[in-house]
């Protein structure tokens, strides 16, 4: 187990120590991308030879932040804005922001404000996803993209750099989808903070460095004793499973995440880059693959008997559904996944979160409550 | 209806067409019409082109707000997980959804929705609900956000293959090929109207202004529900040849002295409607600007889809915040305001979110004085009166000491 514990720190210490990594980065004369949610072309990133770090709010206190928002924006986009207005975004050299969202429409505008002089690329994906004319514009989107990366970065990226960068991620994900099968095969083999540290580790390392970890936590969990699961099991659907001390009531409750649908984890690793010629068409067909997410046109709503499918398939007790305080995609979502649970029997929690470490104490209570629930 | 028009002032023709256009909605079905609700700056031309019944959920719920009927709606979302958090038109919509009656207006259930994200993202969302409580088929036409600052040549295809797509689903739903004539003649009324809007508004900008600027909340609604009319053409026609007449005569349909000229940004507080008309003519505050006078001037070459698409694509809350800003403060020259009232309309992130940044923005660029107030389009829960009457007269102070400062300067 104590191997195990190490590299869930070595993980966790790349998520803490950012900072230090970048410092290091940048003495090595490495360029620094932050990566805005939802989706971005990472691989783009990473085929210039430059380090993407994601730039998914934090927990911090909200001040700064204000001078672009009332008070009603998500939490995420709150301390991101908090971030860029306090400087700590300095070291970084430009942004890839998405617009799946209006406030990301809006986040992508006034970033230019609060980090001026830093590079501020934007893309916009189709909603309309399917149709092949949708592909040739999201192609379209990425070959600006890469224009704009490479003159961050002071060079072409070669095809064959983004190729190999394709299949570094492709492994990441494989990696992580073997790493979901293993822990939803062992219930409790892994708690919901270490489950949670492992994915969102990905945004703060190498990807070739995360690979090598997830690969050996992969060995170790697979050895490990079955735990003969009395607790209950979960799943998680969401944006975001966060603050930590969220997950930290979920391990003191025994509810076991088996499975989960959070934008900032498995939504990241579910849809592989597929094969082709065209790099470009490749990153543009995983787009067009994408479905049941939130923030991609889903006419039948198919996300939300996903969650309910995902808690049936993986056996689960009930699901926590994250609701990200004033996310409106998700907002819509919560009616139907509601139905669909409902349809299908299974207890549902609509938990509304937000980063801040301050309102873990009133999640305690609902899940407490819901736990109790569970158990009768 | 030439002739009959003639014989009635803008405030009962507008009244006529408004109890028609609903009328009409009602006895859709029964004349064989397909019903659809779209969204407000839809592509009407196509649904038009193949005599869709077309309802339109913001006007919907605007009209129930207006009416002071959205509490039960509301409170109905609540019930069915919506969120409060949400925007209010949608909530008052998939309330009604569920419930099919009003005592205010009444709207048919649809055959099939039809959406263009071209003011917010939150409509994609708020159609999937309908289209998947009614089970209906789902149209989306999806204009991608323009970052840069014109609607660029890829957005435009992309655009024009969602039109033939568009065309290839109405056909399905209608059961009839699509009526290429009639689409061109659609194009002519709308092109035509959309002229008769922009010139019947561009009064308010005059000074002193023969309309009362808030107005065009009301005057707007034919705007998004008859675009392709002839009826709304002879509407806005009529409203200029009114605002003529005024200004010949040295009147104006504002009945105080103007003694300021401010650009209101954002909807209406439908709810408090006449609360804020009232606060503004007490402090001799004409609304002599606003961005939907252009919003809605929907004008393209009549034979060319690319300009079509590229239209629809460029509404303001689509475009980046420089183009944005750029837009307001050439309204805030033309119109001669002397100060902005913003609304922080709870209902709208898209605008809410640029809003600080862009206020500043265009400050820089014309030091207007301007003050933000706490609202929103529909739930009358979110607006207090007491800050609101409070905001407006800080904005009064300031525009007297602007006025003074410039009088000094000169």
């Amino acid at each position: 187990m104590s191997e195990i514990r190490e590299i869930i720190d070595r993980m966790n210490w790349n998520i803490t120590h950012i900072s230090e990594t970048i410092q290091k980065k940048k003495e090595n004369g490495q360029k620094i991308i932050g990566v805005l949610p939802i989706y971005a072309p990472e691989e783009l990133i990473h085929a210039a030879g430059m380090f993407p770090v994601g730039c998914w709010g934090g927990s911090t206190p909200i001040s700064k932040a204000a001078k672009y928002f009332p008070a009603f924006a998500c939490s995420i986009m709150q301390a991101v804005m908090e971030y860029a207005e306090g400087g700590a975004y300095k070291e970084l050299d430009g942004f890839v922001v998405s617009t799946p969202c209006d406030t990301l429409k809006c986040v992508s505008q006034d970033l230019m404000t609060a980090c001026p002089g830093k590079d501020v690329i934007c893309i916009t994906y189709p909603q309309n996803n399917k149709p092949e004319h949708a592909v040739r514009f999201t192609m379209t989107e990425l070959y600006k993209v890469k224009a704009k990366l490479e003159k961050v970065c002071g060079h072409k990226i070669e095809d064959k750099d983004i190729s190999r960068s394709i299949e570094i991620y492709n492994e990441n994900r494989l990696a992580m989808q073997e790493f979901y099968r293993i822990t939803d095969e062992n219930p409790g083999v892994i708690g919901a903070k270490d489950r949670h540290i492992v994915a969102k580790s990905s945004y703060f390392m190498d990807k070739e460095e995360h690979t090598t970890l997830v690969k050996a936590l992969n060995d170790m969990l697979r050895q490990a004793e079955p735990t003969n699961w009395t607790g209950k099991k979960i799943v998680l659907a969401g944006i975001i499973a966060e603050p930590n001390e969220v997950l930290d009531i979920l391990d003191e409750m025994h509810l076991a995440v088996v499975a989960d649908e959070l934008a900032h984890e498995n939504r990241q690793f579910r849809t592989l880059v597929p094969q082709g010629i065209d790099q470009l068409e490749r990153l543009a067909r995983q787009y067009q693959n994408m479905e049941a997410c939130s923030v991609i046109y889903d006419p039948e709503k198919k996300r939300c008997q996903l969650i309910a499918d995902l808690a049936k398939n993986h056996h689960a007790d009930g699901v926590i559904y994250c609701q990200m305080k004033f996310c409106d995609p998700e907002e819509f979502d919560y009616p139907f996944v509601k139905k669909a649970c409902e349809e299908a029997e299974i207890p549902l929690l609509n938990l509304e979160v937000d980063q801040l470490t301050e309102t873990a104490g009133q999640a305690r209570t609902r899940i407490q409550a819901f736990a109790e629930m569970l158990d009768m | 209806m030439e002739s009959e028009a003639k014989k009635l002032d803008s405030k009962q023709l507008l009244g006529k067409l408004q109890v028609q256009y609903y009328t009409e909605l009602a006895m859709a079905r029964k004349k064989g019409r397909k019903v659809c609700w779209a969204s407000s700056i839809v592509p009407q031309e196509f649904l038009e082109a193949m005599d869709v019944a077309v309802c339109y959920p913001e006007n919907h719920s605007a009209a129930i707000a207006a009416k002071k009927g959205a509490m039960p709606f509301i409170e109905h979302a609540e019930a069915m997980g919506y969120s409060n958090d949400i925007c209010s038109y949608a909530r008052i919509n998939l309330a009604y959804a569920d419930i099919m009656k009003s005592d205010i207006v009444y709207i048919p259930r649809p055959d099939f929705v039809v959406c263009i994200n071209n003011i917010c993202g939150v409509l994609v969302k708020w159609y999937e609900n309908l289209a998947k409580f009614f089970n209906v088929p789902y149209i989306l036409i999806d204009v991608p956000y323009n970052y840069e600052y014109e609607v660029t040549q890829e957005r435009v295809d992309y655009i024009k293959e969602q039109f033939k797509d568009f065309i290839v689903q109405l056909e399905k739903i209608c059961g009839k090929p699509f009526d290429y004539d009639k689409f061109d003649k659609v194009m002519a009324i709308s092109n035509r109207t959309a002229r008769a809007w922009k010139k019947a508004m561009s009064y308010a900008a005059q000074k002193p202004s023969p309309m009362d600027g808030f107005n065009m909340f009301n005057y707007m609604s034919m705007m998004v529900c008859l675009r392709g009319k002839e009826s709304s053409a002879e509407l806005y026609e009529r409203i200029a040849e009114e605002m003529e007449e005024n200004i010949r005569e040295q009147k104006s349909q504002f009945p105080g002295k103007q003694k300021y000229r401010i650009m209101w940004d954002g909807i209406a507080c439908w709810p408090y409607l006449s609360h804020n008309y009232k606060t503004l003519l007490q402090n001799g505050i004409v609304i002599a600007g606003s961005t939907y006078p252009k919003a809605w001037a929907l004008e393209y070459g009549e034979n060319s889809m690319d300009d079509l698409a590229r239209t629809y694509a460029g509404i303001g809350n689509n475009c980046c915040i420089q183009r944005q800003a750029e837009g307001r403060a050439d309204i805030h020259k033309e119109c001669q305001v002397d100060g902005v009232i913003y609304h922080i309309n709870r209902s709208c992130k898209i605008m809410d979110f640029m809003q600080p940044e862009m206020r500043r923005k265009i400050y820089d660029m014309n030091q207007i004085p301007y003050i933000s107030f706490d609202g929103d389009q529909s739930d009358p829960k979110n607006f207090s009166k007491a800050q609101f009457e409070t905001r407006i007269q800080g904005l009064v102070e300031n525009m007297e000491e602007r006025r003074k400062e410039k009088e000094v300067a000169e």
